[in-house]
């Protein structure tokens, strides 16, 4: 079976995606096995299927370390396992299980419990490991593809809603548009190169006369399809529409797994093929930035919606995120690292409790179904408070960590300005999500319903806070973890 | 003994957050037993700190009791705390203070009492974890902490203005402190480059050097943070809101050691830390001119006030003005002066805090127009209210007049003009206290329903006889106080002016007093 096209390293890099695909068609095949009230079973399956690809990726990095690699290419340098990988794989995968925990109960309430939502979580997975493992434009372009239009199906999942119908076609028609703007800056760098591959498309940027106009037009093309994908500002119009729309538990998902993955490929495009022509792309990213605090914080103020709320909120921390680039020492990328880990966990501990929110006939996405949760569930309004004191960043939650670095790094830089700016939006962040705090703690419950936590909500909740104080209070082990990821820019 | 003798400061530090642990698993509905559980945890706050007095060594030079460990080795952030005579003061003000407000809680806290309790437990072990931390970043996590709970103090239990006042507070202070981190980190960046480790230890960044503009531009990070906690005169309009929303024990806690952060910010890390820029006259000229217009404007508006806790609450951008003037005058006598005037402040406008309240208890309302003659049917109120103001005004005997004396003193030995200016501010202060003390005490009672006030209960007493005994101890005995202080305000001014002891050409040291404490030591 193997060749000189395909050898056992190949497999090997390989089998997580595998594993994850055949674990999606089986959840298609066992699902009409399933009586009604046994659905659930199929979200067993799934997390089932996540923890044989932990297995497998913790097999890899073991044999990686007992080697002594710090990466194993395969498929002819088209695919690279290294620390970077490795690392957002594990993001990818923690993100999933948990929004997997939290969907059960989402989906028996809206009464839409069908095997194909879990299919589809893996089979996006399966594009995540290839966007943060591809070292090659088409690989890329497939994975991102792969993720992309599972991620569409699932923001439309509730057939019978026409915001989740309008949010899947919106998300559809902008990602469509911004991955044709993608496709047409990687077909340039491909010119440009005469290589999909990323390093050869390095080699050939960096042997180009500086003020190149085709390296312009394919960066500046390229830099805005991945823009999009994260959501940063000008681009960020989807984000919104999509995240409101979307079921909670897809939106909970969409805004860390997907998200997550967009950023690591990001950060592959902008540190190995286009690290070359960096000096052309910082003060475009530096505009961007910005803009993306700017825009995604002043927007958060007025939002009564909480899945557009925290829809802005997104897209501020991922100007935040960006700053890490825009510094692009080490501290810098080690803070995008450590802060999307943290982002991943305090933002679905969020919306868990949206989720839990849910109930009989009140959909639980206005500011105001918010109102009294410390008296009708103590627990989950303290829970609450603390995720969103670490997104605004306040110690000893794990937000602070990852603005910590992020700040860190642009004093290292000599960024003084934008330091300034990025942290006076911490300030302006704090005032919108403590709307949602007076709204839990200073005013009286709207509705009697009570909250019912599901064993998948109760438990996705205590993961998502163990881990968003221990990341505050003992980040060492997260620090350690983040640094081995930390992408050395045209290795 | 050894034992408790080398953690006493964690131990100090975490009793408050134990109690409030312990009040959160409580039923909701046992209101006593919460009470009487966050009584006794805020006491055992205060008697566990107590063996500090007794242990303390001052002519110790640097840190005591400090304590090490590990936190998080590869940014450099450790576990380190340790005091020396300006923060024994500030610890022991914050047990004691917490400990009084807490227990005049006891029956103004009627609802939702124990989230109340936890939450003033946690402010507690906040801010007495800011006057310990040894490490910035430990620091800064104590700095922010605190400012959670006491926005829910606000924001629950204050006025009817309550969430404006909470998240103005919580934002205004937030700004101030995201870009104080701004600072500490550039600080702590040049450490790198210079010494080739990360370190938040502050007793390790003294020694980097800076240039002089790197050093203002760290100084005017700080100065923010710090100067919108004091609060320094453009930065005070949070307070009047926060003060007058908050419920008694909040405005206690928040004038009596909130305010105190800034200061000890200033003294602790802005002056050793940044001496180029902290005796730069253009930062001094700047910084003594915030404090005296802090100084005559808090009074002039504080004159004009027909609410009584407003008046207390602008009464302390005055008093706090003091206490900025002091220590940017740079001298010994200024700084120490300043310190001693951080403690008295604490005293005094916590106990006219509490002044307020239980008059506020007993009528729900704080215009000083529905008062008068209060002192017929409340004497023994009136008496201790009398006390507590001539402590305020700065009347010899009592604790005011040492601090304000020795500062200044202070400025007098470095500009005449500053102390002439600043002495307004005296004159105004007793005005308004005078004035305020005379509209509502004296005279005959005018409103039928001041008619049958109840003078002070025992409980009500236990809160302020504490403070009128440390207002006169102060007062007749200031010599421990100075004697704490020597060593720190001396390294202090050493660091800052290093001519300055030379060129005085007196001891080149400051003369140590041989401590009693010495015949006690190192069993």
């Amino acid at each position: 079976m193997f060749n000189e096209f395909f050898s056992r390293q190949d497999l090997l890099l390989i089998k997580p995606a595998v594993l994850l695909a055949l674990f999606g068609c089986g959840i298609l095949l066992t699902d009409l096995l399933h009586e009604r009230r046994y659905k659930y079973l199929n979200a067993v399956t799934a997390l089932l299927g996540l923890g044989f690809t932990g297995v497998q990726l913790a097999l890899i990095q073991r044999a990686m370390s007992a080697a002594g690699y710090s990466e194993v290419s395969g498929f002819s340098g088209g695919l690279v396992v290294d620390g970077f990988a490795l690392y957002f794989n594990w993001i990818f995968l923690i993100a999933t299980a948990i929004a997997i925990l939290f969907s059960v109960r989402y989906l028996e309430v809206e009464n839409e419990h069908h095997g194909e939502y879990y299919a589809l979580m893996l089979f996006s997975l399966v594009g995540m490991y290839f966007l943060a493992t591809a070292m090659d434009l088409i690989t890329l372009f497939i994975g991102l593809e792969t993720m992309a239009l599972s991620v569409y199906v699932l923001a439309g999942f509730l057939r019978g809603d026409r915001r989740s119908n309008e949010a899947a076609m919106k998300y559809f028609l902008l990602g469509a548009f911004s991955s044709g703007i993608l496709a047409y800056g990687f077909s340039l760098l491909f010119g440009l190169a005469g290589s999909t591959n990323l390093r050869a498309v390095a080699d050939a940027l960096a042997a180009r006369p500086s003020g190149d106009p085709v390296v312009y037009l394919a960066l500046i093309t390229t830099a805005t399809g991945l823009l999009f994908k994260v959501a940063a500002v000008p681009f960020h119009q989807w984000a919104p529409d999509a995240y409101e729309g979307a079921p909670t538990s897809i939106t909970g998902f969409m805004s860390t797994a997907p998200k997550a993955a967009a950023f690591a490929f990001l950060l592959r495009v902008f540190l190995v093929p286009l690290a070359p022509v960096r000096a052309a792309w910082e003060g475009l990213l530096v505009a961007v930035c910005v803009l993306t605090m700017v825009v995604g914080n002043l927007a958060a103020i007025s939002q009564n919606n909480t899945k557009r709320l925290f829809a802005y909120s997104s897209i501020s921390h991922v100007g935040y995120m960006l700053l890490g680039l825009v510094a692009g020492n080490e501290t810098g990328l080690k803070g995008i690292s450590v802060y999307l880990l943290v982002y991943v966990f305090m933002n679905l501990g969020i919306f868990t409790v949206l989720v839990a929110l849910r109930r009989k006939d009140i959909i639980g996405d206005e500011i105001e179904d918010l109102s009294g949760l410390f008296f009708k569930n103590p627990v989950s309004a303290v829970f609450m408070l603390i995720f969103l004191l670490s997104l605004a960043g306040i110690p000893p939650t794990a937000g602070f960590l990852g603005k910590y670095f992020i700040f860190l790094s642009l004093i290292e830089t000599r960024h003084y300005v934008l330091a300034v700016i990025a942290v006076a939006f911490v300030a302006v962040a704090l005032y919108y999500y403590f709307r949602l705090v007076v709204m839990m703690f200073m005013r009286e419950a709207t509705d009697p319903e009570r909250l019912n936590i599901s064993p998948g909500v109760g438990v996705a909740l205590a993961i998502t806070l163990a881990m968003t104080l221990v990341i505050g209070i003992y980040p060492e082990p997260f620090i350690r973890l983040a640094a081995g990821s930390v992408l050395v820019p045209f290795r | 003994m050894e034992l408790v003798r080398n953690h006493i400061l964690t131990v100090t530090l975490f009793t408050p957050l134990a109690g409030a642990v312990v009040v959160m698993l409580l039923n909701k509905e046992r209101i006593d037993a919460i009470r009487w559980v966050a009584n006794i945890f805020a006491f055992a706050g205060f008697l566990v700190s107590l063996p500090l007095v007794f242990w303390f060594q001052s002519a110790q030079p640097g840190f005591q009791f400090t304590e090490e460990a590990v936190w998080i080795p590869s940014i450099g952030a450790r576990y380190s705390l340790g005091i020396d005579g300006i923060s024994l003061l500030l610890v022991m003000l914050t047990t004691v203070l917490g400990f009084v407000s807490i227990l005049s809680s006891w029956t103004a806290i009627q609802d939702r009492v124990k989230e109340y309790y936890a939450f003033f437990l946690v402010l507690q072990t906040g801010m007495l974890g800011v006057f310990m931390a040894l490490d910035f970043f430990l620091f800064y996590v104590f700095w922010e902490v605190m400012l959670v709970p006491m926005y829910f103090l606000i924001g629950i239990w204050g006025g009817p203005n309550k969430l404006y006042a909470a998240i103005k507070f919580f934002l205004y202070t937030l700004f101030g402190s995201v870009l104080m981190l701004l600072g500490i980190l550039l600080l702590y960046f040049s450490y790198h480059t210079q010494f080739g480790a990360y370190t938040f230890d502050i007793r390790q960044l003294i020694s980097v050097n800076l240039p002089l503009n790197t050093q203002i531009w760290v100084f005017l990070a700080f100065f923010v943070g710090f100067a919108i906690k004091v609060p320094m005169f453009p930065f005070h309009t949070w307070l009047p809101d926060a003060h007058v929303e908050a419920p008694t024990a909040g405005s206690v806690i928040l004038a009596g050691v909130l305010l105190k952060m800034g200061t000890y910010g200033f003294v602790r890390f802005s002056l050793p830390l940044l001496p180029g820029a902290s005796a730069d006259s253009r930062i001094v000229k700047f910084m003594v001119a915030l404090s005296i217009i802090a100084i005559i404007y808090g009074a002039l508006v504080s004159l004009m006030q027909k609410d009584w806790k407003k008046l207390v609450a602008y009464s302390s951008v005055s008093h706090l003005g003091f206490c900025t003037l002091g220590l940017f005058a740079l001298t010994p006598n200024g700084i120490a002066g300043s310190v001693i005037q951080q403690i008295n402040h604490g005293i005094s406008t916590g106990a006219l805090f509490l002044i307020v309240g239980i008059v506020y208890e007993r009528r729900h309302t704080r215009e000083i127009s529905e008062y008068g003659g209060l002192s017929s049917v409340m004497p023994v109120f009136a008496t201790i209210f009398m006390i507590i103001t001539m402590s305020s005004i700065g009347v010899p005997a009592l604790n005011g007049f040492i601090g304000e004396f020795t500062i200044l003193q202070g400025t007098f030995e470095v500009n005449k003009a500053w102390a002439g200016l600043a002495t307004i501010g005296i004159v105004l202060g007793a005005a308004y206290m005078l004035w305020l003390y005379q509209r509502t005490m004296f005279g005959p009672i005018t409103n039928p329903k001041n008619e049958k006030l109840a003078d002070l209960n025992w409980r009500e007493m236990a809160t302020l006889v504490p403070l009128v005994i440390w207002a006169f101890w102060i007062g007749l005995y200031p010599k421990p106080y100075f004697r704490v202080l020597e060593q720190p305000v001396a390294q202090i001014v050493q660091r800052v002016r290093p001519d300055y002891y030379a060129r005085r050409a007196a001891p080149a040291q400051p003369v140590v007093v041989p401590a009693q404490a010495q015949v006690t030591t190192e069993k």
